[in-house]
């Protein structure tokens, strides 16, 4: 278990280390620097100043000098500053991070258990097949922010109900619940499909089992046999799931921000790169495929934990 | 049943798309110029499921989605497919350093977000390699060439896993023996035997492309305006839920079909 995670973690380093450098090239074929953007800006600064401030920011030196002076800087720890907003890259990261890992907590928990559960009735209620069925298949097809813009036709323009975007103002708790509210639906829908499908594959090979046969047998009542014995060997493989879609849970945080105005990691990436943030940018996407990786890392210990033949 | 339904809607989907020129004239509307007196119109029998923002014909700017949408997904499959079976077969065939080389590059893209990664690309300057800037071709060339780039690793994980269990089959070595090269060995008998889950992977990834292209046209990185595609329909109409909220519900449901329509196919596939 040890020598896993210690393997796990070198390899997330060394992923994000080519992430880095690749990352850093795309951004140098990016239209226009920092300082197009300050003459644009500011008219009175001249060719002349913007070569020289240049050569102040070492913008002028080849693309591989700078960023390895970029990731010397941020081995000793030095995030450098946000240039859009004008502040330490660290002071802008750190609130966007905890409002997208609230928005994927409760995103993950609500597909998870509803996707889990809808799997397992489908397979438990043969009856019930086509309906889990269709429903993922609506999940898988449904495009994410169109989905966050038909929520917010119905219940913030239609009904009025609900807030169509923002965090809140007020700071409480029950406020604070009525915002994240549309938005964690809108993520947990789209990923309940994969829950759904790989519970129900999942569970309906558990229940051809011979154990299940001799459960029955012993005369346990079916609620039990169902949740009592099958359940449990059917999570294994939903937890995989889990895992892989960890990059799916975070891709579509990104999308949902966007549409509901939420100031997360996903909107943070897209203004940043927008806003030719480069620091800033790059190191909320190398965050974010962290946060991604580490996802992925926990549910594959958690896996081992619920599956002792994998232990070993 | 499934495989039926799904290959329905992509057709359908594909005939509306090959038809949009025909509907044009049949309309006498024109999906390009902008019409500022007929703004938000209701349906009606010249405007069948109204105007935009701007007076344009809604449908007919669907339709012409759809042929952004469709040709996106098709050439995304056509090429991650082709790339990522050639990467799974040459990965099981060399086995070695090669293989793992391979293999751990297929996980480390598994592993990252996608989609932040696809607006850091889709905002490259293209105009630096050479391509026109803001036309619609070179647009979709874009991204047909930013999803490739991340779709292969999905096929070619499958196409190695397939093709591992065929090399060790008793066939293969009865036409190495009888003087196949390794090249034939792979093309003549592998492939077509790796073929079945390789089709699943390129229905597969018509809908994922169709969704990512739409996701990054809708973040205004992808197909500009005023060329339309689903997903910059989608932007448009964002901004407008509480004057013309039906703005937003047409392009969904189109894209929603489609992806439907070639997950149904993969499925169907699949069940065979």
């Amino acid at each position: 278990m040890l020598r896993l995670i210690a393997g796990r973690l070198v390899q997330i380093g060394v992923v994000l280390a080519i992430l880095s450098a690749l990352v850093w090239l795309a951004m140098g074929l990016m239209p226009g620097d920092p300082l197009d953007l300050a003459m644009a800006a500011d008219p009175r600064l001249t060719a002349a100043d913007a070569a020289r401030l240049r050569a102040l920011h070492g913008l002028d030196r080849p693309l591989a000098e700078r960023y390895l002076a970029w990731a010397g800087a941020v081995l000793r720890g030095e995030f450098g500053f946000s240039r859009l907003y004008a502040l330490p890259a660290t002071a802008v990261l750190w609130p966007a991070l905890r409002s997208t890992l609230v928005l994927l907590g409760w995103a993950l928990l609500l597909s998870a258990g509803l996707g889990i559960g809808l799997g397992a009735l489908g397979a438990a209620r043969p009856g019930l097949g086509w309906l889990a069925d269709g429903l993922a298949l609506l999940a898988q097809s449904i495009p994410g922010f169109w989905l966050g813009i038909l929520l917010v036709i119905l219940f913030a323009v239609e009904l009025g109900w609900l807030p169509a975007g923002g965090m809140g103002e007020g700071g409480s708790l029950a406020e604070a619940a009525r915002f994240l509210l549309l938005p964690v639906a809108t993520l947990a829908f789209v990923n309940i499909a994969a829950y759904a499908r790989h519970s129900f594959a999942a569970m309906r090979q558990e229940m051809a089992q011979p154990y299940i046969r001799t459960a029955r047998m012993k005369g346990l009542p079916e609620r039990q046999v169902v949740w009592g014995h099958a359940f449990p060997n059917a999570a294994i493989p939903v937890v995989t799931v889990a895992a892989l879609d960890a990059g799916s849970l975070v891709s579509g945080a990104l999308v949902t921000e966007t549409i509901f105005a939420r100031p997360g990691m996903g909107k943070l990436i897209y203004d940043s790169i927008m806003g030719n943030d480069y620091n800033l940018a790059l190191l909320a996407l190398l965050l974010a495929a962290l946060v991604t990786m580490l996802a992925t890392l926990a549910a594959d210990i958690v896996q081992r934990l619920i599956d002792p033949r994998l232990a070993g | 049943m499934r495989l039926a339904l799904g290959l329905a809607l992509l057709v359908l989907l594909g005939l509306g798309a090959a038809g949009a020129g025909w509907m044009q004239s049949w309309l006498g509307a024109d999906p390009f110029a902008p019409d500022l007196l007929a703004r938000y119109g209701e349906a009606s029998a010249a405007h069948p499921l109204g105007t935009d923002e701007l007076g344009r014909d809604l449908l007919l700017r669907l339709l012409h989605g759809a042929r952004v949408s469709l040709s996106v997904g098709l050439a995304v499959a056509i090429g991650a497919t082709g790339l990522g079976t050639a990467v799974g077969l040459l990965a099981a065939w060399c086995g070695g350093w090669a293989d793992a080389v391979l293999m751990r590059l297929a996980d480390g893209l598994l592993a990252l977000p996608a989609l932040p990664l696809l607006v850091v690309l889709a905002a490259v300057d293209t105009g630096r390699f050479g391509l026109p800037r803001g036309e619609a071709t070179s647009d979709i060339l874009r991204i047909v060439l930013i999803l490739v780039a991340f779709g292969w690793v999905g096929t070619a994980r499958l196409a190695r896993a397939a093709a591992l269990t065929q090399l060790s089959l008793d066939y293969v070595a009865a036409a190495r023996v009888s003087g196949a090269s390794e090249a034939r060995v792979l093309v003549r008998h592998v492939l077509p035997n790796i073929a079945g889950p390789i089709g699943v992977a390129a229905a597969l990834a018509v809908a994922g492309a169709i969704l990512a292209e739409s996701t990054l046209s809708f973040l205004g990185l992808g197909i500009q305006p005023p060329a339309p595609s689903w997903g910059n329909m989608l932007s448009n109409a964002q901004e407008m839920v509480f004057s013309a909220p039906m703005q937003a519900v047409w392009p969904g449901l189109c894209i929603l079909l489609a992806v439907a329509g070639a997950t149904l196919v993969a499925d169907g596939l699949r069940r065979g």
